[in-house]
């Protein structure tokens, strides 16, 4: 079912269009990125979406509700954690998820959302105390207060450490697990294609391609390579024999093999039957970056 | 909306200095300023009354309702916008104009404990009378205050962030103590100068609050010209305000 449906959304500022042409559907219960480089229009397109901006052009849907003329009843079905977005300094972490809870008609514990982002022994900090990666949980939890349907997250990590961003992602997926649908919006490559069931890539105000990490990827060629330090000579024409392998190179030590679809164990394979072990394995495959500079001919990040 | 003003006056309370700030000057100057010999003899200038009666009360009373409205209103709000407390409560059920007449209700609650303070230690230090006309001085401090807030309003939609908000209060709010007559009364302003005073909306507050000090009620042209203020400042923070 879908739960969110953007078509021909367009969207002028006094003096840029920010969003060209963005058409996209997102089905219940799955976390569906918006990924593009600064600028593309991704946090437009979710403000329009949450009904912050009213569009000048296309329609959009949310569970049936048009963002603009039903303000209310967008608001009880969609959760939302704003890029730039903060709380009072001094408000304590208990106050603000009490606080917002007061604001929906049927809100969630707030103590057990608490606990669930981890936050629960922060419940009498200061929000000018808290990390980055705290914040952003609480964030996240003012987001679920009002037990929504669907929630965007946006730039929900950016400008945190490896580790508080790798926990973020968790939690996103623990949420995720509890039923609610999640649009993600970042410029995170790895994030993209480690959370989202499906991307659409933006660019420029416009949707490039729609379709799940696996899918952006194939669409520049599914090849990969394999490299490896053989325990013992190995002949070409071995690999070459296989079907997934299309060239097979040497670099001093190091055989390259190139190929197609499940390349690393057909070859892994093929050498474990000469008992030869492939050392300083390595497998290289093309990455949602590269998906991107195919597409649009310009970098991601 | 009763927990957006709860949480709205704790928070405000947890800094607390701001407050203490606007509410301890006004108080020290008047009893200060009420110990030089001058200020408390019967004064010919002033009806026969002493400068500390009414004159000096209404000014202070005036100064704390100006530091409020004019700084730290619109500190608090430009940070609201700029911090984006307001866009993440747009983003709910309740619109965040509930917030801001959380913050004007929070302003009347303080413009009333400065306006007791006032007259309580004018009465305790100097031993000048509360206001006679306490009905129509209650009147004259509901639209006076209303009339500031307006304009703190004003100066919160203005202020392009929450740096600057404050400092702008101050340019706006010195020059409104001189017209109000903060450093030379109104009876011996030169003509023009109290012309300016009579149309300025302090000018008639402080005129207004005298009156009824002294058990008269407020004059109608003085509560035109402060409603004609709020109308006025009123309508423009509406259109000019920003939430983001």
């Amino acid at each position: 079912m879908k739960v969110i449906e953007v078509r021909n959304l367009h969207k002028r500022y006094p003096n840029h269009v920010a969003v060209h042409d963005v058409s996209f559907e997102v089905a219940e219960g799955e976390i569906f990125g918006i990924l593009g480089p600064n600028g593309a229009g991704k946090t437009t397109t979710v403000e329009c979406v949450s009904g912050l901006r009213t569009p000048d052009g296309g329609t959009v849907r949310v569970a049936g509700i048009d963002p603009v003329a039903e303000r209310d009843a967008l608001r009880r079905v969609l959760g939302v954690q704003l890029q730039s977005s903060a709380l009072p300094e001094k408000i304590k972490v208990w106050e603000a998820l009490d606080l917002y809870a007061s604001f929906y008609p049927d809100p969630a514990d707030w103590r057990a959302l608490l606990e669930q982002v981890g936050l629960a022994d922060k419940r009498d900090a200061q929000f000018g105390k808290l990390s980055g990666g705290q914040r952003q949980r609480l964030s996240v939890a003012l987001a679920l207060v009002g037990k929504p349907r669907v929630a965007v997250l946006d730039e929900l990590t950016t400008g945190l450490d490896p580790q508080a961003r790798r926990d973020t992602w968790e939690l996103v997926e623990q949420v995720r697990d509890s039923g609610v649908t999640i649009v993600l919006v970042t410029h995170f490559m790895e994030e993209a294609d480690r959370l989202c069931d499906r991307i659409a890539l933006i660019d420029s105000g416009r949707v490039v391609a729609t379709d799940s990490p696996a899918g952006l990827i194939a669409r520049v060629g599914d090849e990969q390579r394999v490299r490896f330090r053989p325990s013992a000579p190995v002949e070409d024409s071995l690999l070459t024999a296989l079907p997934e392998v299309t060239s097979v190179s040497r670099s001093g030590e190091q055989v390259v093999v190139t190929g197609t679809g499940n390349l690393a164990p057909a070859v892994t394979l093929a050498l474990a039957q000469q008992q030869i072990i492939p050392g300083d394995l390595r497998i290289e495959q093309a990455t949602l970056d590269d998906a991107f500079l195919a597409l649009t001919g310009r970098k991601l990040a | 909306m009763k927990k957006i003003l709860a949480v709205e006056t704790k928070l405000l309370l947890r800094d607390w200095p701001a407050i203490v700030f606007s509410l301890a000057l006004p108080v020290g100057l008047l009893v200060v300023l009420g110990q030089i010999p001058d200020l408390s003899k019967p004064d010919p200038e002033f009806g026969g009354q002493r400068f500390v009666d009414s004159q000096l009360p209404a000014q202070m009373i005036l100064l704390a309702l100006l530091t409020t409205s004019f700084t730290v209103l619109p500190g608090v709000l430009a940070a609201y916008r700029e911090q984006g407390v307001l866009r993440r409560m747009s983003t709910t059920p309740v619109h965040p104009s509930r917030l801001l007449g959380a913050h004007l209700l929070i302003n009347l609650g303080v413009a009333v404990v400065a306006v007791v303070l006032v007259i309580l230690a004018g009465w305790l230090v100097h031993g000048s009378t509360p206001p006679e006309q306490i009905f129509g001085f209650a009147l004259v401090c509901l639209l006076g205050t209303a009339a500031m807030l307006a304009i703190g309003l004003v100066i919160a939609s203005v202020a392009p962030n929450a740096k600057s908000a404050p400092g702008i209060g101050s340019v706006v709010m010195f020059p409104l103590m001189f017209v109000a007559g903060m450093w030379i009364p109104r009876e011996i302003m030169p003509d023009a100068l109290r012309m300016v005073s009579d149309y300025s909306v302090v000018g008639p507050f402080i005129n207004a609050m005298r009156d009824t000090w002294a058990g008269d009620w407020p004059q109608l042209p003085h509560l035109a010209v402060m409603l004609v203020g709020l109308a006025l400042f009123g309508g423009l923070a509406v259109r000019l305000f920003k939430w983001e």
